[in-house]
C-alpha cells in the first residue's frame, strides 16, 4: 500500500504549478462549498488580482484554528479567513498571525478596533421557531415553558460555544440557574449546528439554537415563512466573524489586497445570500429583503476576546453540571 | 412388519418406486448400484424424506406423517453419530431421553449399554478422544438403549478396516438378535451381506425390488443385480 | 467425497487440528507479504498515535470529567452489545429455520444499517421513533404521549439499529455451521425445543456470542455523534466525544493521545477475548441456505419465528424507509456538486476497496497458513483506531514532505480500508483456511506455488468470500465521512461531506436526496461485489 500511496502523492504534488501567484485562503467547510460564498468570492477576486485564489476548507473555526496550530509557521496558507471572536484569543497567542491595516466603514453594532483580524460579516445567534407558534421572550421565560429545544454542544461547535457565551454574557454569575432552568426544555444536544438544524426542521424540537438571520433562509430561497427567530428582551450574543494575514506568508502584498477586497462591495454583497449572515459592511444595494433589522448596540451582546477566553472553561463546567444532572 | 404401500419418492428429478413388505424381526441388506436411491429409502422410512405418494406402516400403523423422531426408528448415518461436544454418557443417554434428565436406573442402563459393547470405563470420554472403531461402538451403544423396534445402518462402518468392520456387524446382529429388532442396512459389499443379513432388498432402475433370502439372490442374481456385481458372486 | 471417509461420530474439528499446517511445513504461498500487512497497519494506526502524542506540548492527564466519559462509553457499549446479541439470537434463529420467499433479500437488505452514514441513520431513527416521529404520531392518535427517545435507551435503541444486522450475521452464520447432520441425528432423538437448545444451540452461541460481543462492544466504544445526538446531552460523552474535544476545543494533543490509548486499551482487552473463541468456518457462504430442520414446526415455534423477523424487519426497515421517503422527492433534482461528488465517492472506494485487496488476501493466507497472531494484530488495530488520531497523526507525518489536500483521496481510502480490515478478515480467513487444508498438499505435490496457487487455487475457491469483503468494504467506504477535515481538499468533496455540506446551507431536502443517493451507492456496491463473488461460483 505504502509504493501506491506515495506515487498517489506526488503525482498530485505535481499537478500544481506555480505560474501566477497563488494566494491559499484557509477557511471553513461551509465556505468554500458550491452553496457557500467561496466560488462566487473567488470569481470575483480573481478578475481583479492578476491571481490564483485558493481556498483550502478545514472543518468550522475552531478546526480552523486547530489546523493553523499543527501547521505552525510552515503552513502555506496566506489568510485565514472564519475565526470568531471565541477563537481571536487563542489565535493572536500563536504567534502567527501578522498585523493587517484594512480600512472600512464597518456596519457593526459596535466599534471594531483589532490590528490583526478584519471582520467581513456577523450575526446574532437566536432561536428560531416556527412562525405560527409563540416565543419566549427571554431565557427564563424559556426555561418556565414547557418549550422544546435542541441545541449544540459548545465542546464541538461554534453556535454550541456562542450560546454558553450568550447565557454569560447576559447573566453572568447567574448563568448556572438559567441552565438548571432550561435542562427540562433541552430534547438533546447535537455535535454541530447541521444536526440540531436538521432535527429542528424534522419536528424533534420546537425552537433550535441558530441565527436571527436564518429565517431570511426560507423567505428569500424558499419562499417560505413559516420560520421566525425569537427576540430575547436581554438581548443576543453576536458572532463576529474575522480574517487575518499569517506572518509567514510570502505573498503579504496579494494578502493585503485580499483582505481590502473582503471590504469591498463585491465581497460584501455576496454574504447575506450565501454565508447567510450580516455584511461587515453595508453593500451599496442595502441588504436583501427578508433580512431581519439589526438590534441596536445595547442589545447586541459580545464579551471582549480576552474575557470570553477566560471564562470559557467555567461556562463550559457550568454547562455539563446542569445538564449533566 | 415393515409395509411400503406404493410408495414414490422424490429427491430433484430422481424418482423411487416402492412396494413392499419387511417381517418384523427380518435382518435385511439394502444393496445396489451407487446412486440407486438406497439412502434415500432409508431416510424416508426415517422420516428424513416426506414420501411423495403412498403410505408406510409399522406393525399396521400409518407412520407416513410422524416426525422422525416419534417413528419406531434408531438410525446410523455414514458421519455425525455422535455429539463431539458431549461425553460418551451423555451421548448415550440421549437414546433413552433427549429431552430430561435421566433417572438413577436409566443411567445405570447407560452404563450397561456402554459395558455391552466393550466401553466400560469410557463414559467420560468424549468421541475425538476415540478410535474409528470405539466410536462405532458408543454408536451402537445409543441404539440399544433406544430400543426401536427398527434399526436402520446408512453405512455407518464404511471408514473402518475389513476385520473391524466384520466386528462391528456381528455386534450389530447381536443387538438385534438379542432385541428382536427389524434391520435395515445399506451395503455395496456382498460380504456384508452374506455376514448377517438374512435377506437382501435390492434398489436399481429407480425400484425397490421386494426382499428375497440372502443366499438365493446372491447366488443367482436378477440382471439389475448382476449388472451392479460384475460377476458371478457364488464361486 | 472427503466427508464420507469419516468415521461414526467422526467430529470433522478433530481433523481440523491435526491438519493444521507445522511452523516448519513447505507452503504454496509465502508467508512474508501478509507479514508485512499485518505490519503496515499496525505502523499506521500506533505511528499515527505515536505522532500525536510526540506533537503534544505539555497537556493535561485523565481527569474526573475524562473518568466519567470512560464510565459512559464502557455503560452504553456494554449494552449495546448485550442487547444487540441478544436480540439477535431469535432473529437468527428464525432466520435459520424459515424458508419463505424473498429471505434471501431480506437478509441482504437487513445488513443495510450496517454501512448507512451515521446523519442519515439518526433522521431515519427519528423519523420514525423521535418526538414527531412515526410511532409518537401513532400514540397520539390514541391521545398518548409521544415516545421518549433521548437518553441511554436511544443510544442503545441506534446502536442496536446499527449492528443487530451484524449481530444476526455472524449467530445466523453459527447455525449454519452447525452440520447437517447434527440436526439429523438430534431430530432421530426424537429432541423438542428444549434438548434441541441444550444439544446444538447453547454449544454454538457459547462458541460465537463471545466473539460478537466484543466485536460490537469495540464498534460501539468509538460512538460520538450517535451518543451524544440520542443520549440527550453531555451526560452521553464518549470517550471519542472527549478526544474530539481534546483536539477541537482545547487543542489538547496529549490528552487526545492519553484518551485515544485508553480506548485502544479497551478494544484490544475485548478483542483478545473475541479472539480466544475459535473462528468459524465459511463466513458469507451459504448465508442464503437455510438448514432443514424437523422441530419447531409447530405453530407455537412458526409464530414465534414470524414475530422475531417481523420485528427485525419492522426494526431495521422503517427507518430505511424513512430515509426513501424523505429523500425521493429531490432525487431526480440534485444539485451537480453531488454527482460529482458521487463520483468522488466511488473512487474512493474503488481504491479503498483496492487497497483492502492487496493487504487482507496475503494477510488472510498468513493466518491461515498458521500466523494467528497477525490477524489479531491487524484485527484489534482496525476495530480500534479512532479516525481522528489516524487522521490528525498521518497530517503530522504528512504535512512535512506533502500537502494534504493533494492526497486526501488516497489517505481517505486508506483510512476507510484500515476500519474495514476486521470486518474483511473475519469473512476471509475461515474459508482460506479451509482452502489451505484441503489444497495446500496437493498443490505442493504439483510443485504449484505462488501466484499459480492464487491464481489456480485460492481466487477461484475463495472468490465469493473475497466478493462479500470487496462489497462491504466498498460500501463502509462510500458511507464513511472521511478523515476529518484535516485533509479536505474543497474540489474533492466526497458524497457524505457534500451531504453535511447540503445540510450546513439549509438544504435539508437536497441533502436527504444525496443521503438516499448514498445509501443507494452503499448498497449498490455491496450487492454488486457481493453478487459478482458468488455469480457462477461454488456455493
Amino acid at each position: 500500500m505504502k509504493p501506491l500511496f506515495v506515487a498517489g502523492a506526488l503525482l498530485a504534488a505535481t499537478v500544481a504549478t506555480a505560474e501566477t501567484p497563488e494566494l491559499v485562503v484557509y477557511t471553513y467547510d461551509s465556505f468554500v462549498s458550491e452553496w457557500g460564498p467561496g466560488p462566487a468570492v473567488k470569481e470575483a477576486f480573481e478578475a481583479t488580482c492578476g491571481c490564483e485564489l485558493k481556498f483550502v476548507g478545514a472543518g468550522d473555526g475552531a478546526a480552523l484554528l486547530a489546523r493553523i496550530k499543527l501547521e505552525g509557521a510552515r503552513s502555506e496558507a496566506d489568510i485565514v479567513l472564519g475565526l470568531d471572536t471565541n477563537l481571536t484569543a487563542a489565535a493572536r497567542d500563536t504567534g502567527l498571525f501578522a498585523p493587517v491595516a484594512v480600512e472600512a466603514d464597518y456596519a457593526l453594532p459596535m466599534a471594531w478596533q483589532d490590528d490583526t483580524f478584519a471582520p467581513y460579516d456577523w450575526g446574532y445567534f437566536a432561536f428560531v421557531h416556527n412562525a405560527d407558534a409563540d416565543a419566549p421572550a427571554n431565557f427564563r421565560a424559556l426555561g418556565e415553558s414547557d418549550a422544546k429545544i435542541v441545541i449544540q454542544d459548545p465542546r464541538s461547535s461554534t453556535p454550541g460555544l456562542g450560546l454558553l457565551m450568550w447565557v454569560k454574557a447576559a447573566y453572568g454569575d447567574e448563568a448556572p440557574a438559567i441552565w438548571d432552568g432550561l435542562s427540562d426544555n433541552i430534547v438533546t444536544v447535537t455535535k454541530g449546528w447541521s444536526e440540531a438544524y436538521g432535527l429542528f426542521l424534522e419536528g424533534e424540537a420546537d425552537m433550535v439554537l441558530s441565527y436571527t438571520t436564518s429565517p431570511a433562509y426560507h423567505l428569500i430561497a424558499e419562499e417560505d415563512d413559516s420560520k421566525a427567530a425569537a427576540v430575547f428582551d436581554e438581548g443576543h450574543y453576536m458572532q463576529v466573524e474575522v480574517a487575518g494575514k499569517l506572518a509567514a506568508s510570502d505573498q503579504t502584498e496579494l494578502a493585503d489586497q485580499f483582505l481590502q477586497f473582503m471590504v469591498s462591495d463585491a465581497f460584501q454583497s455576496i454574504i447575506p445570500t450565501t454565508n447567510w449572515m450580516y455584511p461587515a459592511v453595508m453593500p451599496a444595494g442595502g441588504l436583501p429583503e427578508g433580512f431581519a433589522e439589526t438590534l441596536s448596540a445595547d442589545k447586541s451582546l459580545l464579551l471582549p476576546e480576552g474575557d470570553a477566553a477566560a471564562l470559557r472553561d467555567e461556562a463550559l463546567d457550568e454547562w455539563l453540571r446542569a445538564l449533566s444532572q | 412388519m415393515l409395509k411400503l404401500d406404493a410408495v414414490t419418492l422424490q429427491k430433484g428429478d430422481f424418482r423411487l418406486q416402492a412396494d413392499l413388505q419387511i417381517a418384523a424381526g427380518a435382518q435385511v441388506a439394502v444393496i445396489g448400484p451407487s446412486g440407486a436411491g438406497k439412502s434415500t429409502l432409508l431416510e424416508a422410512i426415517a422420516g428424513f424424506l416426506p414420501a411423495r405418494d403412498g403410505r408406510i406402516l409399522w406393525r399396521g400403523q400409518d407412520i407416513t406423517a410422524l416426525p422422525p423422531g416419534q417413528r419406531p426408528v434408531a438410525m446410523l448415518f455414514q458421519d455425525g453419530n455422535l455429539f463431539p461436544h458431549l461425553t460418551l454418557r451423555q451421548n448415550v443417554g440421549l437414546g433413552i431421553d433427549a429431552n430430561r434428565r435421566l433417572s438413577a436406573a436409566q443411567a445405570e442402563a447407560v452404563t450397561a449399554a456402554l459395558a455391552r459393547v466393550g466401553l466400560a470405563g469410557m463414559e467420560e470420554r468424549r468421541p475425538a478422544d476415540l478410535s474409528g472403531g470405539q466410536q462405532s461402538r458408543a454408536a451402537l451403544a445409543r441404539v440399544l438403549v433406544q430400543g426401536r423396534d427398527l434399526l436402520l445402518l446408512d453405512e455407518p462402518f464404511a471408514a473402518l478396516g475389513p476385520a473391524l468392520k466384520a466386528e462391528m456387524l456381528d455386534l450389530v446382529a447381536e443387538i438385534v438378535t438379542e432385541k428382536g429388532a427389524t434391520l435395515l442396512m445399506v451395503s455395496h459389499d456382498p460380504q456384508d451381506a452374506r455376514r448377517i443379513a438374512t435377506e437382501v432388498v435390492l434398489v436399481a432402475d429407480g425400484h425397490v425390488y421386494p426382499p428375497s433370502p440372502t443366499a438365493e439372490i446372491l447366488d443367482n442374481p436378477p440382471p439389475a443385480l448382476r449388472a451392479y456385481l460384475g460377476a458371478p458372486t457364488g464361486s | 467425497m472427503a466427508a464420507r471417509a469419516q468415521p461414526v461420530g467422526g467430529t470433522g474439528r478433530a481433523a481440523h487440528r491435526a491438519a493444521a499446517p507445522r511452523p516448519d511445513a513447505p507452503r504454496p504461498v509465502a508467508i512474508w507479504p501478509g507479514t508485512c500487512a499485518a505490519l503496515g497497519v499496525a505502523l499506521l494506526v500506533l505511528g499515527t498515535l505515536a505522532a500525536v502524542a510526540m506533537r503534544a506540548e505539555g497537556g493535561s492527564g485523565f481527569g474526573p470529567s475524562e473518568a466519567s466519559a470512560l464510565r459512559f462509553t464502557l455503560i452504553q457499549a456494554s449494552l449495546s452489545a448485550v442487547f444487540s446479541v441478544g436480540l439477535a439470537i431469535p432473529v437468527a434463529r428464525a432466520l435459520a429455520r424459515r424458508r419463505f420467499a424473498g429471505r434471501r433479500v431480506l437478509i441482504t437488505l437487513l445488513g443495510a444499517p450496517f454501512i448507512l452514514p451515521v446523519i442519515v441513520a439518526i433522521l431515519g431513527l427519528l423519523a420514525v421513533f423521535g418526538r414527531s416521529g412515526w410511532i409518537s404520531g401513532a400514540l397520539g392518535a390514541f391521545g398518548l404521549d409521544p415516545l421518549r427517545i433521548y437518553g441511554l435507551h436511544g443510544v442503545v435503541i441506534a446502536h442496536v439499529f446499527f449492528n443487530l444486522p451484524l449481530a444476526t450475521r455472524l449467530i445466523l452464520q453459527g447455525w449454519q455451521e452447525i452440520p447437517a447432520e447434527r440436526f439429523r441425528l438430534a431430530a432421530q432423538l426424537n429432541a423438542g425445543p428444549g434438548a434441541m437448545w441444550h444439544l446444538l444451540e447453547a454449544p454454538m452461541l457459547r462458541r460465537i456470542l463471545p466473539g460478537a460481543m466484543a466485536v460490537i462492544f469495540a464498534i460501539c466504544l468509538s460512538s460520538f455523534a450517535v451518543a451524544l445526538t440520542l443520549g440527550g446531552g453531555p451526560k452521553a460523552t464518549t470517550l471519542e466525544l472527549a478526544i474530539y474535544q481534546a483536539f477541537h476545543f482545547d487543542f489538547d494533543l496529549g490528552r487526545a493521545a492519553v484518551l485515544s490509548t485508553v480506548q485502544l486499551g479497551l478494544t484490544v482487552v475485548a478483542a483478545v477475548l473475541a479472539l480466544r473463541v475459535p473462528v468459524g468456518e465459511g463466513v458469507g457462504a451459504g448465508l442464503d441456505r437455510a438448514v432443514v430442520r424437523w422441530d419447531a414446526t409447530g405453530r407455537s415455534a412458526t409464530l414465534l419465528d414470524v414475530v422475531w423477523i417481523g420485528f427485525a424487519t419492522l426494526f431495521l426497515m422503517l427507518p430505511l424507509l424513512a430515509v426513501l421517503v424523505a429523500g425521493a422527492p429531490g432525487l431526480l433534482s440534485l444539485p451537480a456538486p453531488v454527482w460529482s461528488a458521487a463520483w468522488v465517492s466511488v473512487q474512493v472506494a474503488a481504491l479503498s476497496t483496492g487497497l483492502l485487496l492487496l493487504v487482507a488476501l496475503p494477510l488472510s493466507a498468513s493466518i491461515a497458513l498458521g500466523r494467528r497472531q497477525l490477524g489479531e494484530i491487524a484485527g484489534i488495530l482496525g476495530l480500534a483506531a479512532s479516525p481522528l488520531v489516524i487522521g490528525t497523526g498521518l497530517f503530522v507525518l504528512i504535512y512535512p514532505v506533502a500537502s494534504p489536500a493533494h492526497v486526501a483521496l488516497p489517505v481517505t481510502a486508506l483510512v476507510n480500508m484500515v476500519m474495514a480490515l476486521p470486518f474483511a478478515l473475519r469473512i476471509l480467513v475461515p474459508r482460506m483456511q479451509q482452502v489451505m487444508q484441503q489444497n495446500a498438499r496437493l498443490a505442493l505435490a504439483l510443485n504449484m506455488r505462488g501466484p499459480a496457487f492464487w491464481r489456480r487455487v485460492i481466487w477461484p475457491r475463495c472468490r465469493a468470500q473475497i466478493g462479500f469483503a470487496a462489497g462491504l468494504t466498498a460500501a463502509l467506504s462510500l458511507g464513511d465521512l472521511g478523515v476529518v477535515a484535516l485533509f479536505a481538499d474543497p474540489e474533492t468533496a466526497t458524497l457524505p461531506l457534500q451531504v453535511y455540506r447540503l445540510m450546513g446551507a439549509y438544504r435539508m431536502e437536497a441533502a436527504q436526496a444525496a443521503a438516499l443517493l448514498l445509501f443507494i451507492l452503499s448498497m449498490g456496491a455491496f450487492w454488486l461485489l457481493d453478487r459478482g463473488g458468488k455469480f457462477h461460483a461454488e456455493a
